[in-house]
C-alpha cells in the first residue's frame, strides 16, 4: 500500500528530512479534536503553523526534525525492533500533508504518488489549514475497530465526525532531488495507535520526494492522488 | 501625543510599509492570528525571525568569507605578478592559491532557502525577493553574483528590521497610553 510504503520511505529518508515533530503520548480516546504533528526545521514556521492549527481547534505537537517525528511515532530505528515496524501499518492511515515553499510540479507529483494527501505551498495561511481540516473531516477510516483486518488503508467516502488525530509535519530543509524540504501533515486514528494489525507488505519505491498539495475544498470520492492533483491544478 | 494621533500614525506607517513592498499579505495573516489569548503573537514571531536571521546571515557570511579572502589575495597576487613578471612569481606562489577555493554552493543555497522561507512566513517580501535572486546565483555557481546578493539581502533585512522595530515601538506607546491597535482600519 502506498501509504505504508510512504512511512517506510519516510523512515529511510528521515535523516534528509529537516522537519520538526513533537510527540504527544496521551492515551487514545475518542475526541473531536484533531491532533496534528507538525514537523519543520524553521523556528518561525513552527511557531506560525502551531498558532494556525491551534486557532483552527487542533491539538498541536511541533518538532524540529524528521528524526524526532519518527521518535515521537515510535518508529525510531534505535528504539524499535524490525517487528515493531509492521505495527506501523497503523500509521499508514495517517494522512500526510506536505508544506514547502518550492512550487515545483514534478516534486508535487511525486509526493502525491508516494502517498501524501495534500501539498500546501508556503507561506501557510489560515484558509489552507481550514481547507485541509474540512477535507479531513469528510474522510472515513476503516480502522475504528481494532479487531478488523486492515484493508490496506482504503478509504470510503462517508461523512463522519473526525475521531482520529491529525498529524501535520513540515520541513523546510532545502530541496534536493529526493529529500522533502516540506512539511507533512499526517493524521492518525486516536484509537489505533497501539493496536496491532496484520502486517502489510510495504511497497518499495523511490525515495521520498517533497511534495505539497492543497486539498480540494469539496470532498471528492477517493481517487488516485494524481487525479486529485489534476483537479487542484485546474482550480 | 494623544492616543488618536498615535493610532493614525500607526495606520499610516503600516500602510506605507505595505505600499513600499516591505511587507505583504502574510503579515496581515499574522495579525489575524493575534487575539486576547495571544496578544503578543506578531511581536514574538517577528523577534524569532530576527534571531533566526542574524544566525543565517552569519552562516552565509562565513560560507562566502573564504571566497572574499581568496579574492583579496588573488588581486594582490595579480598586481604583483604584473609588476615583477608572472612566471617569476608563479614559482613562489603555492598552486593552491592559483586554484579558486571551492565555495560550498549547496550549503549557501540551503541557508538562503531557509532565509527565504522564514522571511516569506512573516511577510517580509523584499527580503524574500532578494533571497530568490540569491538562489539563482547559487544555482549558476556565480560567486560575484552571490557576494552581491549577500549584500542586498543584508541591506533589505536591516531595513525591514528597522521598520518593524519602529512599528512595534509605536504599538507599545499606544498601549501604554491606554489605547488599542486599530487593526481593523487597515483596509487595502
Amino acid at each position: 500500500m502506498a501509504r505504508n510504503g510512504f512511512v517506510s520511505r519516510w523512515r529511510r529518508s528521515s535523516e534528509r528530512v529537516n522537519a520538526a515533530v513533537a510527540c504527544d503520548v496521551s492515551p487514545p480516546h475518542v475526541s473531536d479534536e484533531v491532533h496534528v504533528l507538525a514537523v519543520d526545521d524553521s523556528f518561525v514556521d513552527r511557531k506560525v503553523i502551531e498558532r494556525l492549527l491551534r486557532i483552527s481547534s487542533c491539538k498541536v505537537t511541533a518538532v524540529d526534525s524528521g528524526r524526532r517525528a519518527l521518535q515521537f511515532l515510535g518508529l525510531d530505528d534505535e528504539k524499535s525492533s524490525p517487528v515493531d515496524f509492521h505495527e506501523s501499518s497503523t500509521f499508514k492511515e495517517i494522512p500526510v500533508v506536505i508544506m514547502s515553499s518550492e512550487n515545483v510540479l514534478a516534486r508535487i507529483d511525486r509526493c502525491l504518488e508516494e502517498g501524501a494527501e495534500d501539498f500546501i505551498v508556503k507561506p501557510v495561511k489560515l484558509a489552507d489549514v481550514k481547507r485541509i481540516k474540512d477535507f479531513m473531516t469528510t474522510r472515513v477510516y476503516r480502522f475504528g475497530n481494532e479487531e478488523e483486518e486492515e484493508s490496506g488503508g482504503m478509504m470510503m467516502m462517508n461523512k463522519r465526525k473526525l475521531q482520529d488525530s491529525l498529524d501535520l509535519s513540515s520541513s523546510s530543509s532545502p530541496p534536493q532531488s529526493i529529500s522533502p524540504s516540506s512539511s507533512s501533515l499526517s493524521s492518525s486514528p486516536s484509537s489505533s495507535l497501539s493496536s496491532p494489525s496484520s502486517p502489510t507488505p510495504s511497497s518499495s519505491g523511490s525515495t521520498l520526494p517533497s511534495s505539497s498539495l492543497s486539498a480540494p475544498s469539496s470532498p471528492i470520492s477517493l481517487d488516485s492522488p494524481i487525479r486529485r492533483l489534476k483537479t487542484t491544478i485546474t482550480d | 501625543m494623544e492616543v488618536g494621533q498615535m493610532q493614525r500614525q500607526w495606520v499610516d506607517y503600516t500602510k506605507s510599509l505595505f505600499l513600499e513592498g516591505f511587507l505583504d499579505g502574510q503579515f496581515l495573516q499574522l495579525q489575524q492570528l493575534q487575539d486576547e489569548s495571544n496578544p503578543d503573537f506578531v511581536v514574538e514571531v517577528v523577534y524569532l525571525f530576527f534571531e533566526d536571521s542574524e544566525k543565517l546571515l552569519n552562516d552565509l557570511t562565513r560560507a562566502l568569507h573564504s571566497m572574499l579572502f581568496w579574492l583579496a589575495t588573488f588581486e594582490c597576487f595579480m598586481k604583483v605578478c604584473c609588476f615583477w613578471g608572472f612566471r617569476f612569481l608563479c614559482i613562489f606562489f603555492p598552486p593552491s592559491y592559483r586554484d579558486q577555493p571551492s565555495v560550498d554552493f549547496k550549503k549557501v543555497d540551503a541557508h538562503v532557502h531557509q532565509f527565504k522561507g522564514s522571511s516569506s512566513s512573516i511577510g517580509a517580501s523584499r527580503v524574500r525577493n532578494a533571497c530568490i535572486a540569491f538562489r539563482n546565483f547559487c544555482e549558476e555557481q556565480n560567486i560575484e553574483g552571490c557576494l552581491g546578493c549577500l549584500q542586498q539581502v543584508k541591506q533589505e533585512y536591516y531595513l525591514v528590521k528597522n521598520k518593524l522595530e519602529t512599528l512595534f515601538r509605536l504599538e507599545q506607546q499606544i498601549v501604554a497610553a491606554g489605547g488599542s491597535i486599530p487593526m481593523t482600519e487597515l483596509s487595502f
